[in-house]
């Protein structure tokens, strides 16, 4: 089985690792790699970018997506930036201080390897995408505009409007529009993973299922990418779109991959708090605005005048007061943590006390509110349509929600998981973000596996698998066939009486209660009993109506659900397992006297992967550890003051 | 609040389909529009019936999946938004409420209120893009751009490829949605070498989509979710003729 973890790390000194390991990867020629079929699964940042690049290398790709166009994937939504080590601001940036940046900001969890691979590839991505159009901001000298973001004293990151996501997908679906007109990549869209299919050890095809018709279909592979994203939605309110799931990462685990860190959820600071009873999910508003914006509650508990009677002196500028040196820039666990903090101790706004205000009246006089239109304004436009208010006059209220999962599937340096053949990439993996993402690192994250990584790594597995893809009649792709077939007809079975949403929505508050901003044992272990008992009442009593040959959204959000309901117990048992504070993972049992997360490095600098042991109650999963070693940052306690 | 709604209800692409009366009752003015429609849901569900299929995904106005046509209106009364953008606190207690799917002949219904845009991605297939082989690009500084350009730019480049342009225009016409991709990569000067090809392409593909003819009727403009100004449709004009002089130039 699974021996010691190998992460697979070049040797040699960390900066010239990635140029090392270029320098020795076996290679496919391109007269061979037209013999080569690759699967990837997912259009977002890291899929659509690695599967149009493969493309363009020759390789015959795959791509499947669930939503109608590879355009839709949710990396479309992200909204502030991505960072790049350009030093265009002459501020002292540097890919050392990148590297670093993403290192303290995950709380010393993440791979030290991987990150300063990505910190070196950052600057490669700017200038990619602005060959691809990409309109980044400029300044009138023509040249491009950087912004600040949380956790970084320098100016890196790169954006489009409030809308840098968008324009970034749309700059990878471009080119994998180019090479679906060349014939290279075949796209499927509508068209969910279901399965991964082993054989002989190696990852060698996917079933999924054509959303339209119902058709289950088998495809074969050289290699399978997975790019599906992060289960925030497991919370059901986040700030995913409805469609983020689990399934594609989550069957993968079933078929013997390693699940990292799968506790480490990313709370955002700054979203639209949740208000009704029958909210479908939640928005966030860029951590950018936290550049110009200032946070506060009253310093009076309960306190309901309205934010402009509140007098300068009766305000609490909590961040700016407790982090000095970063003020409202505060990573984003602590700005969360910090907001939970003020709310419960009754100092939090709004009509449930669960918000606070992000005030940009000093802003707005300092530069004038056509500045700062001109750099918020469709944030501005958004939240005004949400809450019918204008954020110019009266304060946004604010309050943290689920945004963004760090981890992920385990893979070693090469993007692949302990599955010969599998290869992760994006917020799918688990290696760069460590325990606490910093802002606009995502974006950059999935254009650097997808455009530059996978497509140096992946040849490095393909070269000794020429000739080796099974047919898609193999037995084990009718094994698989005939199980997913089973779980369609299991779920259409149930017939009870509740639909799958109430189920998803009350998983989601237990999760959010007992394993959100803040978790201990004893709310764990709740959870941890309470969990199997909904899975038992989803699988008695869910209601999924219609049929499996026809387009059936009952059904996809059922099969999705009853995979949350099995991934939610291994989220709580990793941070029960990890028992110490680091990052977004605040065990309440460990901080420091000033309530900081305290993280205990002689035990847990490590990265934990689990290996599924049959299912759920039969056996718990069997825990790996692969040790994190830190050989040119010093491990220290996290001080932004 | 309560509502009456007449929603489209269509088995599949081949069946007909008709308006069926639903009631929305006891709806909080804070609930969005997608949000009314899945408490609807929930109680055709409890009731025996078959939930009424919609597309949406983000739920913030930006992934283009949402594509309701609410009282004769793509996106509904609240422009510029997408319908997921829009809230029952627009709507007066008591109305009725009309609800189809984005009507024009490309965009084929699959199921209800869900309909098919792949005539979309084909159109920026046919040339839509920027032919820019990765790990080949210069310095991102090395091409200064002024900021009015690509500001500009911007503005074309924020479509979010929902449709709505086609399903308000009377002649089911995709020319703003067309025009706002060639002016976008237009306007850039990395975009220049493949201009000429590009719109060429683009419109015949477009054409042989079955979308109509531009008429200036403007409801394009008027429903665009990301206030694409229907100024690129003159851009794409000037565009088309220029392109084809050079085409027949030789070049």
């Amino acid at each position: 089985m699974i021996g010691n973890l190998d992460a697979k790390i070049p040797a040699g000194p960390l900066a010239d690792k990635w140029r090392t390991y270029r320098n020795n990867a076996r290679l496919v020629s391109p007269n061979n790699r037209r013999r080569f079929e690759i699967i990837v699964v997912g259009s977002g940042l890291a899929g659509g970018s690695a599967a149009a690049t493969l493309g363009e290398l020759g390789y015959n790709v795959k791509c499947f997506c669930f939503q109608d166009s590879p355009r839709r994937a949710h990396s479309i939504a992200a909204q502030g930036g991505i960072n790049a080590a350009k030093n265009y601001q002459n501020d002292g940036d540097s890919v050392y201080r990148l590297f670093y940046d993403t290192i303290k900001g995950g709380d010393f969890r993440s791979r030290e390897a991987n990150v300063y691979r990505l910190a070196e590839v950052s600057a490669e991505i700017i200038d990619q995408c602005v060959e691809q159009g990409v309109p980044f901001a400029r300044e009138y000298s023509g040249l491009l505009a950087n912004r600040s973001f949380g956790g970084a004293q320098v100016s890196r990151t790169f954006y489009a409007r409030g809308q840098t996501g968008q324009q970034l997908l749309l700059g990878a679906y471009q080119a994998l529009c180019r090479q679906i007109s060349a014939g290279t990549v075949k796209m499927f869209p509508q068209t969910e993973m279901l399965d991964l299919v082993l054989v002989d050890g190696h990852a060698k095809g996917i079933i999924t299922r054509d959303l339209v018709n119902g058709e289950i279909a088998t495809h074969a592979g050289d290699a399978v990418v997975l790019a599906t994203g992060g289960y925030g939605n497991v919370f059901f309110l986040s700030t995913n779109a409805r469609g983020c799931n689990v399934t594609a990462t989550y069957r993968a685990y079933k078929k013997g991959a390693l699940f990292a860190n799968p506790c480490f959820t990313q709370i955002h600071p700054t979203c639209i708090p949740v208000s009704g009873q029958r909210q479908s999910k939640l928005t966030l508003m860029s951590e950018s605005l936290r550049n110009d914006g200032r946070v506060w509650v009253p310093k009076k508990q309960n306190d309901d005048r309205t934010p402009r009677e509140i007098p300068e002196l009766e305000r609490d500028y909590y961040l700016e007061r407790k982090y000095p040196s970063y003020g409202n820039l505060a990573p984003r666990d602590i700005s969360s943590r910090s907001a939970k903090e003020v709310c419960d101790e009754g100092r939090g706004v709004g009509d449930t006390g669960r918000g606070v205000y992000l005030d940009f009246a000093d802003a707005i006089k300092r530069l004038g509110e056509n500045t700062i239109r001109e750099r918020y304004g469709n944030l501005f436009d958004i939240y005004e349509k949400i809450t019918g208010e204008n954020a110019c006059q009266v304060p946004m209220r604010i309050y943290p929600a689920v945004h963004y999962t760090m981890g992920g599937l385990w893979v070693d340096y090469n993007l692949m998981s302990n599955v010969p053949g599998l290869h992760v990439i994006g917020e799918a993996n688990f290696s760069d973000h460590g325990a606490n993402r910093l802002g606009a690192s995502a974006l950059m994250q999935g254009l650097a596996d997808g455009y530059f990584v996978l497509p140096a790594t992946l040849p490095n597995y393909l070269a000794g698998q020429m000739g080796k893809r099974p047919s898609a009649d193999h037995p084990e792709f009718r094994k698989a066939e005939a199980e997913v077939r089973a779980h369609v007809k299991k779920l259409l079975d149930i017939n009870g009486k509740r639909s799958v949403d109430s189920i998803h929505r009350e998983l989601g508050l237990l999760l959010w209660d007992r394993c959100g901003m803040a978790r201990n044992a004893h709310g764990l272990r709740e959870a941890l009993a309470k969990i199997p008992q909904l899975r038992e009442e989803f699988w008695s009593n869910a209601l999924v109506p219609g049929d499996g040959e026809d387009f059936n959204q009952s059904l996809e959000r059922a099969g999705r659900v009853a995979d949350f309901l099995e991934f939610a117990e291994l989220l709580c048992l990793d941070a029960l397992a990890r028992d110490e504070s680091c990052g977004g993972h605040f065990r309440e049992e460990h901080q420091t006297a000033d309530g900081e997360a305290l993280r205990d490095d002689e035990n847990f600098a490590a990265v934990f992967a689990w290996e599924h042991q049959g299912n759920g109650q039969v056996a718990e999963p069997k825990l790996h550890r692969e040790p994190l070693h830190f050989e040119t940052v010093h491990l220290a306690q996290r001080s932004y003051k | 609040m309560n509502f009456k709604l007449r929603v489209w209800r269509q088995k599949n692409s081949q069946s007909p389909g008709r308006l069926v009366v639903y009631e929305a009752t006891k709806i909080s003015p804070q609930t969005s529009f997608l949000e009314m429609l899945d408490i609807v849901n929930d109680q055709l569900l409890t009731m025996g019936d078959e939930p009424i299929a919609f597309d949406s995904d983000c739920r913030e106005g930006i992934c283009g999946t949402c594509s309701l046509t609410i009282n004769g209106e793509a996106h509904g009364p609240a422009h510029p938004s997408a319908a997921c953008q829009l809230y029952m606190r627009r709507f007066k207690d008591g109305a009725t409420i009309t609800i189809e799917p984005f009507r024009a002949k490309p965009f084929p219904i699959v199921k209800d209120l869900v309909v098919n845009r792949t005539a979309l991605d084909r159109i920026v297939q046919a040339g839509g893009f920027i032919g820019a082989r990765t790990g080949s690009a210069p310095e991102a500084n090395s091409i200064p751009i002024p900021k009015h350009h690509a500001d500009l730019a911007m503005e074309a480049a924020a479509c979010i490829g929902c449709g709505a342009c086609a399903a308000a225009c009377p002649n089911a016409s995709a020319m703003l949605f067309t025009a706002a991709k060639i002016s976008h990569l237009a306007l850039l000067p990395q975009g220049q070498p493949e201009r000429t090809r590009r719109v060429l392409k683009m419109v015949r593909q477009m054409d042989a989509e079955g979308f109509g003819n531009c008429t200036n009727t403007y409801e394009c403009e008027a429903v665009c979710p990301a206030e694409i100004s229907a100024s690129f449709i003159a851009k794409l004009n000037r565009e088309y003729v220029r392109a084809t002089l050079c085409a027949s130039a030789g070049e």
